[in-house]
């Protein structure tokens, strides 16, 4: 396919990027990160994966949001004046370079797609072969996860849950 | 049937850019937040036109739902939050 609808999904994540640090106040960045998590969540459902982009959408634009707003309830306007003092020479330097370090390390990855990538001739062809018999559940991912890794998963979920009841003591409210 | 999919999600994208230059410059926040909304209006639309694309409508649409309640969460949280501190 000579036209790819990538591109344009970038230039839309990238504009949002850009802007959430050009913004002048820190409400419309947490705006504009919402806005960020939107597209980056529709660039997932483009290429096919349809569970990344509902975490995404759920976290990033949902909860991520929602949290960056509770933290700005807490904080006095002038704590979240931004100070934007120009960038340093070392910073115009080293990031340009670390870009390109990145952009040459994925020249090196397959093509998307690529049934003879490592990724797909290890051990997924196992799971897509077997997935339905072991577990009856027909969509795959949610089998890998919630079967093969399920202690994982377990464990994970600890993990949230903590960090939510480590949030809620931090945010309550102070009882008089 | 592919090539008009294809139009329609660039049209799509087109949409998204012109609410994205209102998010970017609103000179107010309400600018910012109505723009946000019909960016998330329009992203809905489009995942249900890439599940059609793709012949899997019935994963997108639970996604598209999604989205649309997280839009309405996060309109109100805005919302709260404007109303207690005042627009800047």
């Amino acid at each position: 396919m000579i036209f790819s609808y990538e591109i344009p999904l970038i230039l839309l994540t990238l504009a949002t990027a850009a802007g959430a640090i050009w913004v002048k106040d820190l409400i419309s960045s947490v705006l504009l990160l919402g806005t960020y998590s939107f597209f980056l969540s529709l660039v997932w459902a483009w290429l096919g994966a349809v569970d990344v982009a509902f975490v995404e959408a759920v976290v990033g634009a949902g909860l991520a949001t929602v949290l960056f707003l509770l933290t700005l309830f807490k904080t006095d306007p002038k704590d979240t004046r931004l100070r934007r003092p120009p960038p340093s020479l070392a910073t115009l330097i080293v990031f340009p370079l670390l870009g390109v370090l990145l952009l040459y390390a994925a020249s090196d990855l397959p093509e998307f797609g690529d049934p003879n990538s490592p990724a797909s001739v290890h051990i997924s062809p196992t799971y897509l072969e077997r997935s339905y018999q072991d577990t009856h559940t027909p969509n795959v991912v949610t089998s890998v996860l919630m079967d093969y890794r399920s202690l994982d998963t377990m464990v994970e979920t600890v993990v949230i849950f903590a960090s939510g009841i480590a949030c809620a003591l931090l945010l309550r409210r102070k009882e008089k | 049937m592919k090539i008009f999919l294809l139009y329609i999600l660039v049209i799509l994208a087109i949409l998204l850019a012109v609410y994205l230059y209102r998010v970017l410059r609103g000179p107010t926040i309400f600018d910012r937040v109505l723009g946000l909304n019909g960016i998330s209006t329009k992203a809905i639309i489009l995942l249900i036109v890439i599940g059609v694309y793709f012949d899997r409508v019935d994963m997108f649409i639970d996604i598209s739902t999604g989205y649309a309640l997280l839009n309405l969460v996060g309109a109100l949280a805005v919302a709260k939050y404007l109303e207690q501190k005042g627009a800047p």
